[in-house]
């Protein structure tokens, strides 16, 4: 604990001399605040296509893999008799929770997106679908195939899995590829914290030597650079923060039409996640200008 | 408070100073002086420990130079108060707060200090400089500022390294004046100078001891400079 609070002295101890032992510097103040905010920006359009697609592949995963579909391909005549033969096997079959037939404005509103409003289905070929719920155990699909052939020769059994599975290991990926992002925008920003605070480091070889001439400890000479990029890199990183959460509440409602898109941002207590942004930044410039301070202070010993 | 046992430094394989045993005495006055590039400057930083011996021992305030980290060095120059010649300055701070510095920077700078440090100002005659950015300053008035920096703190020592460098004759015998006066307050001087008619000026008004090196070994000058 003592060596943490010696770590994190050169941020805790507020010293306004030690602050103006650096010489200001406007341009690379400019171009580190800035980096900070862009990356900050970056991680919370990160953080939302993370959280999205995590979210997304949850409804794929969850919502979808106990749910099936039986479509009837038949005659309009004889439509009615396989569907009825359909349900009835259904109801025999172990592992099925519920089945039914959905009514014709289910199915035209299915159709809807497609078609526009309107549309006669009574008079389409359109096959009639039974969703049908499973129970957590799940039923014997292969059986249960066999079975429709027999009664119902028109019914055609669809789990989902041909699509679900692309589409659950896609939007996984999409939530990995996010927190790789994150990583690598963390990663960045140290780099170019430790790039900055090395090269004023090395700017300021004179006033090194003169502070140390004058009786300054290594820690005084770091704490002031360390202070310096770290206030830098939080203020730049709550600017991106908070220009990011506005462009993220600027997109587009989510909703069913829109798909993934619209779902791209936050919800619920996800939006506190943005929140850690700033923190972490402050937290890697700290921690690199202190590895930088440490390294350029020992080689110029 | 400053010891040098059989000291020998060599830089890229060239020995600059050899052998050297020397003991700076508490309230003591010394002229260190030699041809340029004889090793004064290297001497004094060895003093100070900005360098180490390749050989030998050097003791800063009971306390062995090898084994000092480098904040134990930064204590020890606290209470050691350095001169340059080319004096060196934080250029972006007023030259009160360059002066003010090694308070700072020791996280001393309190009222009462400050109070110390207009007179101290006004003592080596840098009085209306205070706001004065270190690049308006002239050559002796730096040389003044950097005096009054390295006494800010009080030190127990006080090593001038070709403190009349950059200075007229006038303004060399007024800052000799300042360091005998410290030397008579109880403080330990050392001035690195090839000015020998400086060191006649001071020998006499103050009892000083001269040392010479020469073919990198310390020698005692004696009178006869």
């Amino acid at each position: 604990m003592k060596r943490f609070l010696e770590f994190l002295s050169p941020l805790l101890r507020v010293d306004a001399g030690a602050d103006r032992v650096v010489p200001p510097s406007g341009f690379t103040v400019r171009l580190t605040v800035f980096t900070a905010a862009a990356m900050a920006f970056l991680t919370v359009f990160a953080l939302a296509l993370s959280l999205a697609s995590g979210r997304l592949a949850q409804t794929w995963g969850d919502d979808l893999a106990r749910s099936s579909t039986i479509r009837i391909s038949a005659p309009a005549g004889q439509m009615a008799a396989q569907t009825e033969a359909a349900l009835k096997v259904l109801t025999q079959t172990p592992g099925v929770e519920s089945a039914r037939a959905l009514t014709t404005e289910e199915q035209k509103a299915l159709l809807e997106p497609w078609f526009g409003p309107g549309l006669p289905i009574e008079s389409l070929p359109v096959p009639q679908l039974i969703d049908v719920a499973e129970t957590s155990e799940g039923f014997d699909s292969d059986g249960l195939r066999l079975r429709l052939q027999a009664e119902a020769p028109g019914a055609v059994l669809d789990e989902h899995n041909r699509w679900r599975r692309p589409l659950v290991a896609a939007a996984g990926r999409l939530k990995l590829l996010g927190w790789v992002s994150i990583l690598l925008i963390t990663a960045t920003t140290a780099a170019m914290v430790t790039l900055a605070a090395n090269a004023s480091l090395a700017a300021n070889a004179q006033v090194i030597e003169v502070l140390r001439l004058v009786g300054a400890t290594d820690g005084y000479i770091a704490s002031a650079f360390v202070r310096r990029y770290t206030v830098r890199v939080l203020t730049g990183a709550a600017v991106g923060t908070v220009a990011g959460l506005l462009a993220i509440l600027l997109m587009p409602g989510s909703n069913d039409a829109g798909g993934f898109l619209t779902g791209l941002r936050f919800e619920g207590w996800h939006w506190f996640w943005p929140a850690f942004v700033p923190p972490l930044a402050a937290v890697v410039a700290f921690a690199a200008t202190q590895g930088a301070a440490r390294r350029v202070l020992g080689e110029l010993a | 408070m400053i010891e040098l046992n059989n000291v020998a430094y060599s830089y890229g394989g060239d020995a600059l100073l050899n052998d050297i045993t020397f003991s700076l005495a508490p309230g003591s006055f010394h002229f260190l002086t030699g041809p340029s590039g004889s090793g004064k400057t290297t001497f004094l930083k060895l003093c100070y420990g900005a360098l180490l011996p390749t050989e030998g021992d050097i003791r800063i305030f009971d306390h062995s130079a090898k084994d000092m980290g480098r904040d134990a060095v930064a204590y020890a120059r606290r209470r050691i108060g350095v001169v340059h010649q080319d004096c060196k300055f934080l250029d972006h701070l007023p030259l009160d707060e360059n002066i003010a510095l090694p308070l700072t920077v020791s996280g001393q700078a309190t009222p009462d200090q400050v109070a110390n440090l207009n007179e101290l100002m006004s003592w080596v005659g840098l009085t209306g400089k205070g706001d004065a950015l270190p690049p308006e300053l002239s050559g002796g008035e730096r040389q003044r500022a950097a005096l009054a920096r390295a006494l800010i703190m009080s030190p127990d020592v006080i090593l001038a390294d070709e403190p009349t460098g950059n200075v007229d004759w006038e303004m060399s015998q007024r800052l000799l004046r300042l360091l005998i006066e410290l030397n008579k307050m109880g403080k330990t001087v050392m001035i690195a100078t090839h000015d020998l008619a400086l060191i006649r000026a001071a020998k006499a008004q103050v009892s000083a001891r001269v040392l010479r090196i020469s073919n990198n070994a310390l020698q005692s000058a004696g009178v006869d400079l």
